[in-house]
C-alpha cells in the first residue's frame, strides 16, 4: 500500500532534524493562525497563489530564493562547524550519514532552489516592464513554472523529515548515485525535485524569450533592449539549450535506478562517463545562466548610479553572447583528469581561458562607465564595487584551473571550491543582492533602509573574504573536498578562520533580515511616490511603485538604449493622454497551483515507490490540464475609467514627489 | 556619501601573502618530483602572468569610484559619454594578449605534463597497478609479484608508471606533494607516471568522494632513500603469509573503513586485467 514508506522513514531519533522540524512546524503554525486571525487566506489565494502577474510571481520567487537562502545556509554553518571541531583526527558530531546528505543539501539547494528563484524572480519583475510590455507572453505558464520550482523545493525539504536526501554530493555522478551503492530513497528524492524544478525552468527560458522576441514596446529595437534584459535573454537561451541536457540525463540515471537499465552502470555496457559529460553540458552553462543576469545587474547600477550611459553597450552585449557560446563548449574542463588525451584537455582548456576575454571587458566597461560620473554610494553600488573587486579575483582563480597542468593538483581541492564560492557569491549572489535592494521600491513602494542594506554588506564582504581565502590555502596544502574530518595539524588554523568567516555572514543575512523589518516599519516615510526613486535610464521607472498591474496604461514609444531617461529630457515622460483604451489582461487560475502540488505528490510517490499514488497524481495533472485547455474564459478587459482613475492617481503621487523634492 | 576605507582588500592582501608562506610545507606548493615541480612553477607563472590585469583593474575600481564620487565636484562628469573606439581596442587587446600568452603556455604545458606520457628518465619506470575499492587502495606490483592495501613504496629516483582502475566507484589517485592525479574508475584504466626526487613519507588520498568511508580512503606514500631500501621492503612483504587471489580479492571488495595496511606475499597474475 505504501511501497518502501514505513514510520522508520521518519527520524525522530535524531535531536538536530526533530529540532528544524519542531521550529519549521511552529514557524507554518504560527503563520497559519496570523493568516486566520487576519482572514486572509482568501487574499493570499486570489492574489498570490493564483496570480499570473510576473510582477507578484517575481516576489514569489524571490521569497522562495530567501527561504532557501536559509536553509541552505544553515547547512553551510552545520559544515564548517563539522570540520572546525572535527581536526586531529576528532570526529565531530555529525558522522558521513548526515555530513554527505548535508553537503549534497547545501548544493543542490543554493544552485536550483535559491540562486535560480532569485535570478528568475528579478527577471519576472523586471523584463518585462525593461522592454514595455504588460505581462510574459504566456502569463499561465509563467505561473506554472513558478509552482514547479516550488514542487522541486517542497520535495528536497520533505526528505529531511520523511526519509533522507542523498548522499552523493551534488553532482550526482554514477556508480555512486546507481542503485547499487546509492540503494536509498535519498537518491530518488534528488532526481525528482530537480526534474520537476528543471522542467519549470525550460519553460521560464521558453516563455522570456518568447517575450522579449514579441513584445517589445514599439520602437525598441533589439539593439535598445536594456542590458539587464539582453543578459537576461542570453540567459534563457543557455536555458533553452541546456536544462533538456540535465532532463534527458536525469531520465536515463531514473531508468538505471528504477527499471534496471544500464545506461551508467560499470557493466553491461553502461558508461558513467557519459553522465558526467552530460552532467556537465548543462552544469557548465548552467552557471553562465546565474551569472549573467548578475552582470546585467551591476551594468543597470552602475549606469543608474554614476548618472551616466553604460559604456560600451554594443561590446556588452557582444561579450555577454560570446560568454554564453564559449560557456557550451568548455564543459570538460571539469573533469581533465578522467585521462582525456592532451590535445582534447589543451584545448577545453584554451577555450575555457578565452572566456576571460569577455569578461575583461565587461569589467572594464564598467571601470569606464565610473570614469567621469557622478557615483552616488548606495547600497547597490557597494554591491557592485564589492563584486568588482572579488569576482576580479575568482576570475583570475578560474583561469588557473582552466590550465590543465594546473588543474591536476588543484582539482577538486578546496581551492576549487574557493574559487566557485568567489565566483557565485562574489558573481551572482552580489549581483542578485544589488539587484534586489535597487529594484525593491520599484516592487513593493517604498525604499530598503541604507543603513541595514550597507551593514549587510560589509558582513557578507568581510565574512566572505575570511571563511573562502582560507579554502584557498587549503587547496594548496592538499586538503580535498567533501572531506568529514581532517588530522592534519597545519590545516587547522585555516579551519576555524573559515568557520568564523562563515558566522561573519551570518550576521550579514541578519542584517539583511533586520533591513526588511526596519523597511517595513519605515515604509510610510521611505514610500516611492514617484516610480522613480534613482532617477532611472530604463522603463521600468516610468510606472508607478508598486507598477499598475497592467504595467502601461499606453504602449511607451521607444527612440533609444535609455528610453526612460530619453523621454524624461524630451518632456515625454508622464503626460496625458487624450484617452485611455480598453487593456486585455489575463485572469489569475488556480491550476498552476494544482498541478504544481499533484506533480509534488507524484513526485513523493515516486521515490517511495507508491504507484497508484503516482498515477492517480499524474492523471489528476492532466485532468487540471485539460481543463484548462478548454477553458474559454481566461481573459477579461480594464476599462478605460478605471485606467484614469489608476493613472491620474499615480500623476498626482509624481507631482507631489517633485514639490517634496523641491 | 563620505568615501569609505577598505579593510577587506588588506585583510586579503595579508592572507594572501600568509598563503605564500604557509604554502611552504606540505601540500602541492611543496612538491618533491619533478612533476609537481613543474606544475607548481606553471601555477606561479600563471598568477603572475594575470596580476597583470588583476592589480590594474583592482586599483582602478577602488580609484574610479573614489575619485568620482558624487560629492567631488571638480572631477569631470559627462553623462552621455558611452563609446571610445581606442579605449574599446585597447579593453578586448589587453585580455587577447594575456589569454594568447597564456593558452601558449597552456597548450605546450598540457603535453609536457600529459600524465598518460612516460617520464623522460635514464632509469626504468617502476610499474604499480592501483586499484580503488570501498574504501581503501590496493597496490599491485606486477613485477615484484607482491600487493599492499593502503601503503605504497617506492624508490627515490625512479620514475612509476602507475595503470588504475577501481572495482566500485569512482576515485581520484592524488598524492599531492608528487603532483598530478588522475581518475579511477571501473571497467576501465588510466595511467600516470610520477616520480619521487626526494626521499620521505608523503600524504596519499582519494580527491574524488566515493561514499562514507571516503575521508578514511588514505595512504602513505613512502620514498625509500636507495633501491636497496626497496628491495628490502619488497622482501619484507614476501614473507608475508597471506595470498591475494580471486577470493583474498573478493573478501577486500567488501566495505571497509579505515582500512589497516595489508601486506601479501603472493599474488595471482592477471588479477589486475
Amino acid at each position: 500500500m505504501f511501497g518502501k514508506l514505513t514510520l522508520d522513514a521518519i527520524p525522530y531519533h535524531e535531536p538536530i532534524i526533530v529540532g528544524t522540524l519542531a521550529v519549521v512546524g511552529l514557524v507554518g503554525l504560527l503563520l497559519a493562525v496570523a493568516l486566520t486571525k487576519y482572514n486572509k487566506w482568501g487574499y493570499l489565494w486570489r492574489e498570490w497563489i493564483t496570480s499570473v502577474d510576473h510582477k507578484r510571481l517575481g516576489v514569489m520567487y524571490i521569497i522562495l530564493a530567501l527561504v532557501m537562502l536559509l536553509r541552505g545556509f544553515a547547512d553551510a554553518i552545520m559544515m564548517r562547524t563539522q570540520l572546525a571541531l572535527a581536526t586531529n583526527g576528532a570526529e565531530g558530531y555529525l558522522p558521513p550519514e548526515h555530513y554527505d546528505q548535508i553537503f549534497t543539501a547545501h548544493g543542490v539547494i543554493m544552485i536550483i532552489f535559491m540562486a535560480m528563484p532569485f535570478m528568475i524572480g528579478l527577471m519576472n519583475i523586471v523584463v518585462p516592464m525593461q522592454i514595455g510590455a504588460r505581462d510574459v507572453a504566456f502569463p499561465f505558464l509563467n505561473n506554472l513554472s513558478f509552482w514547479l520550482a516550488v514542487s522541486g523545493a517542497l520535495l528536497v525539504n520533505i526528505s529531511l523529515g520523511v526519509g533522507e536526501f542523498a548522499k552523493t554530493g551534488w553532482v550526482a555522478y554514477p556508480p555512486l548515485s546507481g542503485i547499487n551503492y546509492s540503494p536509498g530513497v535519498g537518491m530518488d528524492y534528488y532526481i525528482w525535485a530537480l526534474q520537476i524544478s528543471g522542467i519549470g525552468t525550460t519553460l521560464t527560458g521558453v516563455n522570456f524569450l518568447v517575450t522579449v522576441l514579441k513584445m517589445r514596446a514599439p520602437g525598441m529595437k533589439l539593439m535598445q533592449m536594456p542590458i539587464f534584459t539582453w543578459t537576461c535573454t542570453w540567459a534563457n537561451i543557455l536555458i533553452v539549450a541546456s536544462f533538456p541536457i540535465l532532463t534527458g540525463a536525469l531520465a536515463m540515471l531514473t531508468l538505471d535506478r528504477y527499471l534496471d537499465f544500464h545506461f551508467f552502470t560499470n557493466d553491461l555496457g553502461g558508461n558513467p562517463m557519459m553522465y558526467i559529460n552530460l552532467f556537465w553540458a548543462w552544469g557548465h552553462p548552467e552557471v553562465y545562466i546565474l551569472v549573467l543576469p548578475a552582470f546585467g545587474i551591476f551594468s543597470e547600477v552602475i549606469s543608474t548610479f554614476t548618472g551616466k550611459r553604460l559604456f560600451g553597450y554594443k561590446s556588452m552585449v557582444l561579450a555577454s553572447g560570446a560568454i554564453s557560446i564559449l560557456g557550451f563548449i568548455v564543459w570538460l574542463h571539469h573533469f581533465f583528469t578522467m585521462g582525456s588525451s592532451a590535445n582534447v584537455n589543451a584545448f577545453f582548456g584554451v577555450t575555457t581561458m578565452i572566456i576571460a576575454v569577455p569578461t575583461g571587458v565587461k569589467l572594464f566597461n564598467w571601470l569606464f562607465t565610473m570614469y567621469r560620473g557622478r557615483l552616488r554610494f548606495t547600497t547597490p553600488v557597494l554591491w557592485t564595487l564589492g563584486f568588482m573587486v572579488t569576482f576580479t579575483i575568482g576570475g583570475m582563480t578560474g583561469v588557473l584551473l582552466s590550465i590543465p597542468g594546473a588543474d591536476y593538483v588543484l582539482h577538486n581541492s578546496l581551492f576549487l571550491i574557493a574559487h566557485f564560492h568567489n565566483t557565485i557569491i562574489g558573481g551572482a549572489v552580489f549581483g542578485y543582492l544589488a539587484g534586489f535592494a535597487y529594484w525593491f521600491p520599484k516592487a513593493m513602494g517604498y525604499t530598503l533602509d541604507e543603513k541595514w542594506g550597507k551593514r549587510a554588506f560589509w558582513c557578507w564582504q568581510i565574512g566572505f573574504y575570511c571563511a573562502f581565502l582560507p579554502l584557498y590555502v587549503l587547496g594548496f596544502l592538499g586538503m580535498t573536498r567533501r572531506l568529514n574530518h581532517s588530522d592534519n595539524p597545519d590545516w587547522n588554523i585555516w579551519l576555524y578562520i573559515a568557520c568564523v568567516g562563515a558566522f561573519i555572514i551570518a550576521l550579514g543575512i541578519a542584517c539583511q533580515l533586520i533591513q526588511l523589518v526596519v523597511s517595513y516599519r519605515k515604509r510610510e516615510e521611505n514610500r516611492d511616490l514617484s516610480g522613480d526613486p534613482w532617477n532611472g535610464h530604463t522603463l521600468e521607472w516610468a510606472s508607478a511603485s508598486p507598477p499598475q498591474f497592467y504595467n502601461f496604461a499606453i504602449d511607451p514609444r521607444v527612440e533609444d538604449i535609455d528610453a526612460f531617461t530619453d523621454m524624461k529630457e524630451k518632456g515625454h515622460a508622464y503626460q496625458r493622454p487624450e484617452t485611455y483604451a480598453p487593456i486585455h489582461m489575463p485572469k489569475n487560475t488556480g491550476v498552476g497551483f494544482v498541478m504544481g502540488m499533484l506533480l509534488t505528490v507524484a513526485g513523493f510517490g515516486a521515490v517511495w515507490h507508491i504507484w497508484w499514488l503516482v498515477i492517480a497524481a499524474l492523471a489528476g495533472t492532466l485532468v487540471a490540464f485539460l481543463v484548462r485547455c478548454y477553458d474559454n474564459d481566461v481573459d477579461y478587459y480594464v476599462q478605460p475609467d478605471e485606467i484614469e482613475r489608476i493613472e491620474d492617481a499615480h500623476r498626482t503621487n509624481v507631482q507631489l514627489a517633485n514639490a517634496m523634492k523641491a | 556619501m563620505r568615501e569609505r576605507k577598505v579593510p577587506w582588500l588588506s585583510g586579503g592582501l595579508l592572507l594572501g601573502a600568509a598563503l605564500f608562506l604557509t604554502g611552504c610545507e606540505g601540500g602541492v606548493l611543496d612538491p618533491k618530483g619533478q612533476v609537481g615541480v613543474d606544475e607548481k612553477n606553471l601555477i606561479i607563472i600563471a598568477t603572475l602572468l594575470m596580476l597583470i590585469v588583476v592589480i590594474p583593474v583592482i586599483f582602478m575600481t577602488l580609484f574610479f569610484a573614489w575619485k568620482y564620487r558624487a560629492s567631488n565636484h571638480k572631477a569631470t562628469y559627462m553623462p552621455k559619454w558611452s563609446h571610445s573606439t581606442r579605449i574599446e581596442l585597447v579593453v578586448w587587446l589587453i585580455p587577447c594578449i594575456i589569454i594568447i600568452v597564456l593558452g601558449t603556455i597552456t597548450w605546450i604545458s598540457t603535453h609536457r605534463l600529459d600524465p598518460y606520457k612516460p617520464l623522460e628518465h635514464d632509469k626504468e619506470a617502476l610499474k604499480v597497478e592501483v586499484v580503488s575499492l570501498n574504501w581503501k587502495w590496493l597496490f599491485i606490483y606486477p613485477e615484484q609479484g607482491i600487493a599492499t592495501v593502503n601503503e605504497l613504496v617506492i624508490p627515490t629516483g625512479v620514475p612509476v608508471s602507475f595503470r588504475l582502475t577501481s572495482e566500485s566507484t569512482m576515485n581520484s589517485f592524488f598524492i599531492p606533494q608528487l603532483g598530478s592525479q588522475i581518475y579511477t574508475m571501473a571497467a576501465m584504466a588510466t595511467q600516470l607516471h610520477l616520480v619521487a626526487d626526494e626521499p620521505g613519507s608523503y600524504d596519499g588520498i582519494s580527491a574524488n568522494y566515493s561514499g562514507a568511508g571516503f575521508t578514511g580512503m588514505t595512504f602513505d606514500t613512502v620514498a625509500t632513500a636507495t633501491k636497496a631500501d626497496f628491495q628490502s621492503w619488497v622482501e619484507e612483504v614476501r614473507a608475508s603469509e597471506q595470498t591475494l587471489d580471486s577470493a583474498a580479492y573478493a573478501a577486500l571488495a567488501q566495505p571497509t573503513e579505515d582500512h589497516p595496511v595489508t601486506y601479501y606475499g603472493r599474488v595471482t597474475s592477471g588479477l589486475f586485467d
